[in-house]
């Protein structure tokens, strides 16, 4: 049983026990545009709460993706690199940014629900 | 993620109206609340421009009229010409030229188009500059010129592979002019100014048309089903896989002609040795940039990678260590080539074609090439 939950920089997280799936959000990527070109962060990096982990570049410009918690990068969606469009298509699923092992739970307080995220972008 | 800015004091072209009812995404440029893109997105936008035909509400940019008191133009040519380093009085009637104003360091004020309309001089300016512009035109040109400013007119760009026959529709005299051909024509029943040229590389039009008739003409012209509105976004990746600098970014009030790659916009008259050499503010500094060579130079680049290398990214010669060479003036994604593609001023030792460099982007050395431009071969109608 997984719970998506989201941040007000607009990232979404799956949390499945202690592992969250990351990406951004459907609100994000029609903000964005085109997406040419995603930068996923390393496997096995550590990554604190609100730090830059990724970049998502559109035809007009370079966002940042930040950690929606702390916790260690267990794996990245090699799919982006060879289609960053999936970002724009697919942007809550198929372009998922990493998977990202939570250190601690007590952040995941902080976060919107799905009723909380659009009453945010409304 | 980016906000909108609801700043009141922000201007609106004559087609303001019509961006917000084709659901053009609003942002604050150079003072105006322009459209970045409409809901196609700025790659669909782009490749339709190069693949059909776009058009662009360019309204924000100055349209000035420069009138000799005397009544002949070559007396407005002659009186622009001491602000600019271009040959204006060998524009003849009916067309266009580029060029820009100097500063007296040898730097550039802004650039600009001017024709010749025959019995005045029609001059095309920058948004961001074009206040300042005319005050340099006033202070320096009143004894000879009225400088008349026509605010009262909206400008229409029409570029893509099907712009001609689309205007041809309205204007049955557009596909006989040849690239840089400009005067007066009837569009669409309407008094406007055309000209064959644009900022993306491709053929096309720009067409000064009164404001009141702005919307009217846009609609007519967007009836047709091959041309599609494009916003600021995809003008701006156009415009760089062109090779066409930005005014603000690729040049400025501290890049001379010569440092900037655009020697060939300077003509001999106006160079050492030549008819009428010198008298343009900074005279000296770029005639010797011309005689003796700049110490740095404005190039293209391209990545290996599918990073965009984008504006204020430093360039170092190697892949660690050293200091910065030089720095991106502009760079993004190019959609028709579907890589990226960048601009930048490195030292002349280093700006040969296939030179590698190095482009520091978040941290990282990203290895580039100096490359030809325009990145696209453009299509302009000779």
């Amino acid at each position: 049983m997984t719970t998506t939950l989201y941040t007000s920089d607009h990232e979404w997280l799956a949390i499945d026990g202690d592992v969250a799936t990351v990406g951004i959000t459907d609100y994000a990527q029609s903000q964005l545009g085109d997406v040419v070109f995603v930068e996923l962060p390393k496997v096995g990096r550590s990554l604190k709460k609100a730090e830059a982990a990724a970049v998502v570049e559109s035809v007009k410009a370079a966002s940042d993706v930040y950690a929606p918690v702390t916790g260690e990068v267990l794996e990245t969606n090699d799919a982006l690199a060879a289609e960053p469009a999936l970002v724009n298509s697919d942007a809550q699923a198929a372009a998922w940014f990493f998977k990202i092992r939570i250190a601690d739970k007590s952040e995941l307080g902080g976060l919107m629900d799905e009723a909380a995220y659009k009453a945010h972008t409304a | 993620m980016p906000v909108r800015d609801d700043d009141k004091s922000l201007r609106r072209t004559p087609l303001y109206d019509l961006h917000v009812t084709l659901g053009g995404k609003m942002v604050p440029f150079a003072g105006y609340d322009m459209p970045v893109q409409y809901p196609a997105g700025v790659l669909k936008e782009h490749l339709h421009t190069r693949s059909q035909a776009g058009l662009f509400d360019v309204s924000h940019m100055g349209q000035i009229a420069l009138r000799p008191k005397s009544g002949k133009v070559e007396d407005a040519a002659r009186a622009l010409e001491r602000l600019v380093p271009q040959d204006i009085v060998a524009i003849a009637p009916g067309r266009q030229r580029y060029a820009q104003f100097t500063n007296a360091n040898g730097g550039l004020l802004d650039d600009l188009m001017v024709a010749n309309f025959g019995d005045h001089l029609f001059l095309v300016v920058n948004a961001a500059c074009k206040e300042e512009d005319e005050a340099h035109l006033r202070a320096n040109l009143s004894e000879t010129c009225i400088i008349d400013s026509l605010a009262d007119r909206a400008l229409i760009a029409l570029q893509g592979p099907k712009a001609e026959a689309s205007l041809a529709k309205l204007c049955a005299e557009a596909p006989a002019m040849t690239f840089m051909d400009a005067g007066p024509h009837v569009v669409a029943g309407l008094a406007c100014f055309v000209s064959r040229s644009g900022y993306t590389g491709e053929d096309g039009f720009e067409i000064s048309v009164p404001a009141a008739d702005a919307e009217r003409l846009a609609r007519t012209l967007l009836d047709n089903p091959d041309v599609m509105p494009i916003g600021l976004g995809a003008r701006d990746s156009l415009r760089l896989e062109a090779g066409l600098c930005l005014y603000g970014h690729d040049i400025d009030t501290e890049t001379t002609p010569v440092e900037a790659a655009l020697e060939w916009s300077v003509q001999k008259s106006r160079r050492t040795g030549g008819a009428r050499a010198g008298g343009f503010p900074g005279a000296e500094k770029i005639l010797a940039h011309f005689d003796h060579g700049a110490s740095r130079r404005r190039v293209g680049l391209r990545t290996e990678g599918r990073a965009p290398v984008r504006e204020g990214a430093l360039l170092f010669a190697d892949s660690a260590g050293g200091e910065p060479i030089g720095k991106v003036t502009s760079g993004g994604f190019g959609p028709s080539l579907n890589a990226p593609v960048a601009m930048g001023y490195v030292p002349t030792g280093l700006s040969a074609l296939d030179t590698k460099l190095f482009a520091e982007v978040r941290g990282q050395r990203l290895p580039v090439t100096v490359a030809a431009m325009p990145f696209v071969k453009n299509t302009y109608k000779r």
